[in-house]
């Protein structure tokens, strides 16, 4: 059959064509735009803060003001240490909230938990720490990693929880049939069927969720509160990569402004280091076709 | 070996709806039995209620005498989680455990209740897989492909091997070939036709055609009642009801 209107049809497809190409431009031009501040605070960071970077940085403790040499080994430790404790916090609570709002919270207790973890991820990351103050170091009467690794808990459970209870509720009910139907207590479904297939998308919340905390200072000032000193007793004031940027940042010494920029540098290297190896370990037990 | 199932006066409702009116039906051992009916007749919602799979979905509850060789299925004090041990089940769209491993998806069942010992869980694996027609193919690749990475008809049988590793009395299942090809369904069909030396094996299927081919008896199912319950061949040809004999020669459903 010929076109009754052949000119119409031009006309459309030259139309469609234009608002094809400008979707493209856009979607490809705001990738590229979200990439640039990324790209551009990393290349920053390596210019202003590798001359400072040296073996004496990773490996020795803040110098005397005024005196220089030195470095943040305590630091790098420290913030390992109240990281480490964050997370063995955290991240069994997140988990174990978001499987109760995937596997039994369809009801007001559920909503109810779901509106608070979204509040508590909103709060200000200070009110956090002096959350942590008034638990912790108000009762100890001083200041130790477990009070910071207690406030960075704190801001890591809800963004575990929502994120456990997204990946759960994507994994098909036919699933959690199958393993029921084998005479698998729902119990055991949950923890080996319906969390191990959503453990991919787990880890990166919780990845996530660490990388979020990881840089944090505020929550910290005045529970972990820093150290110029070797310190491995998570009970005593430790040091913590971001307080370190911060108070040598506000110092008056060129010097020590330079050790904050190369800081920030390992800071940011120790974070996407932590992340890709996390990546690479859990990869590892993945199969080939597995989804 | 199989087992017999005495089903008398069961009910099963979701939320208010009144799915199955008592529905009393004497399925003998060790043969293919087969149940049909229209979309919504009830057929798949009776065979979850033979292992309490019914009971898993919100609001939905039942009631009545099941009796599989000596588990009063719904006796006081009985657990559900026991009841599924002994009464397998394979599902209508083949659903692999997508994260785990060929041998893990059939080991699973056994895995996740406690065997721990190696060697048992090897034979036993080899021996699913072997009367659910997969071994050759998949033999080679037991530990390195992941179950989803298998055709669709290859996902049923592992389904059903995995069913099987748990040694079972009883193999329920619920349109297993729907979601298939041809040479596939005619491979499951062979299945289930080797499986009954084994066990008592229950299919739902809306392929008449299937129904007949498999199953040495067959129950017609409508409106949640059971209409007529007898030797497959009686029912093809000389059925006792009218609403069967409408159904089976196409006038409805």
């Amino acid at each position: 059959m010929p076109d009754p209107n052949p000119a119409r049809k031009r006309e459309l497809s030259l139309w469609r064509r234009f608002v094809n190409a400008g979707a493209t431009t856009f979607a490809v031009g705001s990738a590229v735009l979200v990439l640039v501040p990324l790209i551009a605070i990393f290349v920053y960071l390596l210019l202003k803060g590798i001359g400072s970077l040296n073996w004496a940085f990773l490996t020795q403790t803040p110098k005397p003001p005024g005196e220089p040499g030195g470095g943040m080994a305590n630091a790098i430790i420290g913030s390992g240490v109240i990281l480490l404790i964050a997370s063995m916090i955290g991240i069994p609570l997140g988990i174990g909230c978001g499987i109760y709002l995937a596997e039994y919270g369809r009801n007001r207790f559920g909503d109810f938990v779901r509106f608070t973890a979204d509040v508590l991820n909103g709060v200000p990351s200070i009110v956090i720490g002096i959350v942590a103050y008034s638990i912790v170091v108000l009762q100890q009467r001083h200041f130790s990693a477990y009070s910071g690794g207690l406030a960075l808990a704190i801001m890591m459970v809800p963004t575990v929880a929502r994120a456990t209870e997204q990946m759960l509720l994507m994994v098909p009910n036919t699933i959690r049939e199958a393993a029921l139907g084998l005479g698998i207590p729902k119990w055991r479904t949950t923890l080996s069927i319906s969390l191990r297939t959503a453990s991919a998308g787990v880890i990166t919340g919780c990845m996530l969720a660490f990388a979020r905390v990881a840089g944090e200072t505020a929550p910290l000032l005045f529970t972990a509160f820093g150290n110029q000193f070797w310190n491995l007793n998570p009970n005593q004031p430790t040091a913590a990569l971001p307080l370190q940027i911060f108070t040598y940042a506000i110092s008056p010494f060129d010097e020590w402004h330079n050790q904050a920029w190369a800081g920030a540098l390992i800071l940011i290297v120790l974070i996407v280091g932590a992340v890709a190896a996390v990546r690479v370990v859990t990869a590892r037990g993945m199969l080939k076709g597995a989804s | 070996m199989g087992v017999g199932i005495e089903v008398r006066e069961l009910k099963a409702w979701y939320g208010k709806h009144l799915a199955l009116k008592d529905i009393d039906m004497s399925i003998p051992p060790n043969h293919v039995t087969a149940v049909i009916g229209p979309s919504g007749c009830g057929k798949s919602t009776f065979v979850r209620c033979l292992n309490r799979m019914h009971e898993t979905i919100p609001e939905a509850y039942a009631e009545g005498e099941v009796k599989v060789g000596n588990i009063e299925v719904y006796g006081d004090g009985t657990d559900p989680v026991d009841v599924r041990r002994k009464i397998g089940m394979v599902f209508q769209k083949p659903n692999p455990f997508p994260t785990m491993s060929i041998y893990d998806n059939v080991a699973a069942g056994l895995k996740l209740n406690g065997l721990r010992n190696r060697k048992q869980l090897d034979e036993l694996v080899q021996r699913s897989l072997k009367l659910s027609a997969l071994w050759d193919e998949v033999k080679d690749v037991l530990h390195k492909k992941s179950g989803a990475s298998l055709s669709g008809g290859q996902q049923q049988r592992l389904c059903i091997a995995r069913a099987l590793a748990v040694e079972p009395e009883v193999l329920l299942m619920d349109e297993p070939a729907s979601a298939l090809d041809p040479i596939s369904t005619s491979k499951i069909e062979e299945l289930i036709f080797q499986l009954k030396q084994h066990y008592t094996v229950v299919i739902v299927t809306h392929n008449m055609q299937q129904a007949a081919r498999v199953a040495e008896f067959t129950g017609f199912f409508l409106m949640g009642s059971l209409i007529e319950f007898d030797k497959t061949e009686k029912i093809f040809t000389t059925p006792a009801d009218k609403r069967t004999e409408d159904y089976i020669t196409g006038r409805f459903g």
